[in-house]
């Protein structure tokens, strides 16, 4: 508890916080606050930000300020749904793996080595080419989760890999406890912190990774997203002919929020990470 | 042999790991993109457009034979079914023919290209795609270091200036950081060719005019991959060597009074060791970023190629172009995995230790 206090004073910590609960503002209240239409044309195919549209209109003339926020809701979306898998089924694994050791660990460190080597965007290129109809804004944070995971369960792996010598966990196996309940009760509690901050990360790589993959031409079918605004204005030469609305600010959205989740995982490292510290 | 040989004997070990990935990365390009249910010939046959019934029976016998889908008889007929629907060949004979083909070199046929082979579409775009990222991958590892290790010495305003820049620039997309050059210095000042490889009023070949304008236009492309990459890097540099100024021969080194830039020399040769890994596992990721950067730029590179290829649902294209992308990773991060070997003490010591 003491370090959480002390997390919140913090300058980088609050700053990041901050931002990110911007976003979410802007994502949760926007729709409350403003009116959000991207099904119907206001207006002429990139018209230039007025006061009535203050981003201005997209490639068919539909106002830029309810896509850009629609697009952020399943940014979000994708990132939390994406982290929230990738960060349980890379915890479990890793924490699993690196307590017990044996052929699941071996399993695991096969799996991570390969998925390391191999780019998680070429899968992700190939996966999303065949699976055109049913391309769903889930299936991608699925598609993206299950492909970062690796990631996660190999730096959660080292850790408890570390703790298996502690007494307090042989005393617990003395005892009789069940590799479960060691698990549960004796190993990830020590880890909680840095499965936050693993999470942090993979929500920030899986918005990235939804935004590079739209941007490909290979974004989800049923929603709008931050990637395939993107998308949208490169392939309607947005870009050579200047009309900066249609690119700009989705692009300063995207960054926001990497960012701020970055500062954050930063900030939160320095408290935890005693060398770190200054 | 190998008793005697530590090194050799690492070496050899990688390898034997490395091809056993490689023999993945093969099967998951296979596979992957045969989930889905599209189907390339459809693709063919309604860009033929409309023809009559048997001739376009018999074109897309042809294509069918072409690519291995259609199972055939003895004299090489496409064999049908009552309702005129051809017979599918199983997933695991066109998996034995991928192998078979790609093995000899042959990469098959491109679909939108028909019938340019997808080896010539590679080898048009590889040079553009090396030439781009390969330079400016280790250019961008090197001075990100460099200005890693600066940060964490320096400390101070150097640090908390660049620090956050470096945060800022690796948390911006590759694509954004293309996007942006392209717009401002691009289209809105027009100091830079926004888009292309090379002015296309001059043709690829060894001219003055060629290569000058081919230098012109990799300004900008090489801009936004070399920032992205010192951003990554620096970051990773600076935490290493704020680590390795804490450890406890630092702080030995320092009671003896050995001189302050030769401790310097020893915690850079340290903390540059992980870095060196990171570079491996970077890699992939950095190819990654890349690629995406040559399509901002339309750059006539292998991000290119697999765009084009994914619009117009080629999967020859697609499968050659990343199966070869993974092959080249696979063998930067076996050669980075070698030279670690040589480089890293503890490394060598285990392989010693292994050995005996």
């Amino acid at each position: 508890m003491e370090l959480v206090k002390g997390l919140f004073k913090i300058p980088s910590f609050l700053f990041g916080l901050g931002l990110f609960v911007a976003t979410l503002a802007l994502a949760f209240l926007g729709p409350v606050v403003l009116h959000i239409d991207v099904q119907n044309r206001v207006g002429d195919p990139y018209m230039a930000p007025s006061a009535a549209h203050w981003l201005g209109t997209d490639h068919l003339g539909i106002d830029m300020v309810s896509m850009l926020i629609t697009g952020l809701r399943s940014s979000l979306y994708v990132g939390f749904l994406a982290g929230v898998v990738a960060t349980l089924v890379g915890t479990l694994i890793g924490v699993y793996g690196g307590y017990k050791g044996g052929l699941l660990d071996d399993i695991l460190t096969v799996a991570t080595n390969l998925f390391l080597v191999i780019p998680t965007l070429i899968v992700l290129i190939l996966l999303s080419s065949s699976m055109e109809k049913g391309r769903s804004l889930t299936l991608i944070a699925l598609i993206i989760g299950c492909t970062t995971w690796t990631w996660s369960a190999r730096a959660v792996r080292a850790q408890s890999a570390s703790l298996r010598a502690r007494d307090h966990v042989a005393l617990a196996r003395i005892n009789g406890f069940s590799t479960f309940e060691i698990v549960i009760e004796q190993i990830l509690p020590y880890l909680l912190s840095y499965v936050f901050m693993v999470f942090i990360l993979q929500t920030a790589t899986a918005i990235l990774t939804e935004a590079t993959i739209s941007m490909l031409g290979l974004g989800p079918y049923d929603s709008i997203s931050l990637g395939k605004i993107l998308n949208d204005a490169r392939t309607n030469e947005a870009l050579i002919g200047g009309k900066w609305w249609a690119f700009m600010p989705a692009m300063v959205l995207v960054t926001v929020i990497a960012f701020s989740l970055y500062v954050i995982n930063t900030a939160m490292e320095g408290v935890f990470n005693p060398r770190l510290r200054k | 042999m190998l008793r005697k040989n530590p090194t050799l004997r690492h070496i050899l070990g990688r390898a034997g790991w490395y091809f056993v990935t490689f023999l993945v990365a093969v099967t998951v390009n296979f596979f992957l993109p045969r989930l889905g249910d599209a189907n390339p010939i459809d693709a063919i046959m309604a860009k033929a457009g409309a023809m009559d019934s048997v001739s376009a029976r018999e074109k897309e016998d042809a294509y069918l034979r072409e690519f291995g889908l259609a199972e055939t008889d003895a004299n090489g007929k496409v064999i049908r079914t009552a309702d005129g629907k051809p017979v599918k060949t199983s997933l695991a004979s066109q998996f034995v023919n991928y192998v078979e083909m790609s093995l000899s070199g042959d990469l098959g046929t491109s679909i939108l290209q028909y019938p340019k082979p997808v080896t010539d579409i590679i080898l048009d775009a590889i040079p553009w795609t090396i030439c781009l990222q390969l330079p400016t991958i280790i250019l961008g590892w090197l001075f990100g270091n460099l200005l890693g290790a600066l940060a964490a010495y320096k400390r101070g305003i150097f640090d908390r200036v660049l620090y956050p820049l470096a945060l800022l620039s690796s948390a911006i997309p590759a694509f954004c950081v293309g996007i942006l050059l392209v717009y401002v210095f691009g289209i809105r000042h027009a100091w830079f060719p926004a888009v292309g490889g090379y002015d296309p009023s001059t043709t690829p070949e060894l001219s003055g005019a060629f290569l000058s304008s081919a230098a012109y236009h990799y300004v900008m492309p090489f801009l936004s991959i070399f920032l992205i990459v010192v951003g990554g890097q620096s970051i990773g540099m600076r935490s290493m060597v704020i680590y390795e100024l804490g450890t406890d021969y630092v702080k030995y080194a320092k009671l003896l009074g050995i001189k302050e830039s030769k401790i310097l020399l020893y915690t850079f040769r340290n903390a540059m060791l992980p870095q060196l890994t990171g570079l491996a596992l970077a890699i992939g990721a950095m190819v990654g970023g890349a690629l995406i950067t040559e399509i901002i730029f339309s750059y006539p590179g292998l991000g290119m190629a697999i765009l084009t290829a994914i619009q117009g649902n080629d999967y020859p294209v697609i499968t050659g172009c990343t199966l070869l992308l993974s092959i080249t990773v696979l063998l930067a991060n076996f050669s980075v995995d070698v030279l670690l070997g040589f480089l890293d003490p503890r490394i060598r010591a285990a392989q010693a230790a292994e050995a005996k």
